[in-house]
């Protein structure tokens, strides 16, 4: 689709709200702001800057990291490799580099989903480009961060990953704002192609403020053989988060697995589903979701579609709340639409009984203590291929959940 | 170690306990019998602070002090701890991990001492499963035992540890019970103390018990040698233990 096309349908979708969520006046959040200098490495970020952008899994030393991407608002600030069989660089410069990527930006995701999609190609917009090269084998993570320091403002972003057949591509991304922003909007579209025997592990931690409007729009193409490995964590306050990442498994023997893990404070609406639609054979899905309020609501989705025999897909979801106030909503659904599919599911909703706490404080542990022992241990996903690094790296956001002070 | 006086205990609006009287010393092992319903877990559950039992009357009084106020956690920090019979599934705790923290209360034991204490109860292929999740009767047994073991009590309470227990299995647990117990060291020696609860009488075949108490409806009938006890039950049934009351 030519550019002229894509602005035509993105423009029919300006006000197209979205099929979940609350509807958003966008008009109330500025595109404008400044620009913002490159910089030669993290270390050379500003105190708060640096501060936030760890919180979301950044390191700032970039030593164990294969590349960096680092935006505020919409400026590139440093995009850098450390690893050949790599690209890491802004979108912008991309689709000057890259002629074929054209093909690959709004393929997976529709511009004229809803008026966020329409929004992300029609008003400014930046994002990351990350790809790893046929058989390249990324034995570091490559970070990302999106940063917003408006407050006010709307960051829009595009983001296209791409593991070329046989490559491995781990990578951690962290969207946070400065200290000081209260509001905004953040859109980010995110395209994920994992190529024939390639993998991608995408680990996502999100670190807003209380006044935050967030709605990412994600797919993942899988191919033969191919993994595409998600995990997302939301433990801080966000105002209403919307999102409902997808998958379609195309190749044969394709495995997809979605973890999130979301924590809503009061005030605080989590919309967060995960969908894969299973269309070769031999092709694998597993959702997990964890969802705990302590006063916020939680719609925890799971969508899993069977279209061709000998596929095995699981759907679990387990919400935990931790005071009378908020909800959580389970929405697990499967669709089998022929016959020979091996799907299932699992939801369970509800609060700490209070028999496992007092079996817990019979062994010397006090009421929190205890009941910090049970939350811990519910947020312990277990994570299948994800590097240790990684994996230390997704805990340590869990457990510096603002609940952290509280109970654990 | 613990001294229970005229202790009337109700659960909502039903009395499980009534005007018990009893008396565990130091170094002393105890067996409670009595029939299904009787009040055994009651018994425990209250000494040891389980919510839900309230005491209506009388007093529990451990190493002098008075502890009937006292939370589950405080008793159990004082050193009273139990095997309960059927615990619940923690889901997300490893038994690990439970070992863990009992051990650091105790001063930080090391991880040697938790996969000793594993290993002892043959549970190295459930250290990293959600405590009780899938385990048999057996196996929930031995989970109870292993994490006593990292707790280390003072006075420990075991509720019918040989139910559901296999013929091989019940010498492993009453090992432990012993070694809970201290029954490796003379009587005059031993600072621990038990109460055991147990409806056959099969563990008392490997634990020696000092005495023994029958209860049955809430009320504890009467004191005695745990054989001689086990025997008349045998004979004459509980309903035997009661006219026995009656003519003393």
């Amino acid at each position: 689709m030519s550019e002229t096309e894509l602005k035509e349908q993105a423009k029919k979708a300006e006000k197209k709200p979205s099929a979940l969520g609350i509807d958003i006046d966008l008009n109330a959040y500025s595109v404008k702001a400044e620009k913002h200098e490159k910089i030669d490495g993290l270390n050379a970020l500003p105190g708060d800057m640096k501060k936030r952008s760890e919180s979301v899994g950044m390191d700032a030393d970039e030593t164990c990291r294969a590349g960096s991407y680092f935006q505020i608002d919409h400026s590139v600030i440093q995009s850098a490799v450390c690893q050949s069989g790599l690209e890491v660089m802004s979108i912008s410069n991309a689709l000057k580099e890259h002629d074929w990527l054209e093909d690959y930006r709004w393929n997976m995701i529709k511009v004229d989903t809803d008026k966020y999609t329409a929004q992300a190609e029609l008003k400014e917009s930046e994002g990351y480009f990350i790809r790893a090269l046929p058989g390249a084998k990324v034995e570091f993570p490559v970070q990302a961060c999106l940063y917003m320091s408006r407050d006010g403002m709307a960051q829009n972003v595009h983001n296209i990953v791409i593991a070329e057949e046989g490559a491995e591509l781990h990578m951690i991304t962290g969207c946070t704002t400065g200290s000081a922003v209260m509001s905004g909007l953040h859109v980010g579209v995110s395209e994920f192609y994992v190529k024939k025997n390639a993998q991608i592990t995408f680990t996502m931690i999100h670190n807003w403020s209380e006044e935050m409007i967030v709605r990412p729009r994600s797919a993942a193409l899988v191919e033969e053989n191919g993994l595409f490995l998600s995990n997302y964590i939301c433990m801080k306050p966000v105002k209403n988060l919307q999102t409902y990442p997808t998958a379609y498994c195309v190749g044969e023997n394709a495995i997809v697995r979605f973890n999130t893990i979301l924590f809503a404070h009061e005030g605080s609406t989590m919309d967060v589903g995960s969908r894969v639609y299973l269309k070769a054979r031999g092709s694998r899905a597993e959702v997990i979701s964890r969802a705990l309020t302590d006063g916020g609501d939680i719609f925890a989705r799971g969508h899993l579609i069977g279209e061709v025999p000998e596929i095995k897909a699981h759907l679990e979801c387990r919400g935990l709340m931790l005071s009378e106030k908020g909800t959580i909503h389970a929405v697990p659904e499967l669709e089998g639409r022929v016959p020979n599919v091996d799907m299932s599911h699992e939801a369970a909703v509800g609060k700490i009984a209070e028999e496992e706490i007092h079996y817990l404080m019979a062994r010397g542990l006090s009421s929190d203590e205890a009941t910090a022992a049970i939350v811990r241990g519910f947020l312990d996903v277990e994570i299948k291929g994800l590097p240790a690094n990684l994996e230390r790296e997704m805990k340590r956001a869990i457990r510096a959940g603002d609940m952290n002070e509280r109970l654990m | 170690m613990l001294e229970i006086h005229d202790l009337t205990v109700m659960v909502q609006n039903r009395r499980v306990l009534q005007n018990v009287e009893m008396h565990v010393s130091n170094g002393e092992t105890v067996a409670l019998f009595g029939p299904n319903g009787s009040g055994k877990t009651s018994l425990l559950s209250t000494i040891m602070g389980v919510p839900g039992y309230r005491v209506e009357r009388g007093n529990i009084i451990f190493k002098g002090e008075d502890i009937t106020g006292l939370a589950i956690d405080e008793r159990a920090r004082l050193g009273i701890g139990m095997a309960f019979q059927r615990p619940p599934v923690v889901r997300g705790v490893k038994l690990m991990d439970m070992m863990r923290i009992c051990m650091d209360r105790r001063g930080g034991a090391g991880e040697i001492d938790v996969r000793r204490c594993i290993e002892k109860l043959n549970l190295g292929e459930f250290q990293d499963r959600d405590i009780n999740l899938g385990f048999s009767g057996g196996e929930i047994k031995r989970s109870e035992l292993v994490q006593l073991l990292a707790q280390d009590p003072d006075f420990v309470m075991f509720d019918e540890p040989d139910s559901g227990v296999d013929l091989v299995s019940i010498h492993l647990v009453a090992k432990v019970i012993n070694e809970l117990l201290e029954k490796e060291k003379s009587a005059g020696r031993r600072t621990k103390a038990g109460l055991i609860i147990s409806h056959a009488g099969h563990i008392l075949d490997y634990v020696n018990a000092d005495r023994a108490y029958v209860i049955m409806g809430g009320n504890l009938y009467c004191s005695g040698n745990p054989r001689d006890l086990l025997e008349d039950i045998k004979v004459k049934g509980y309903e035997g233990c009661i006219s026995c009351q009656r003519q003393n």
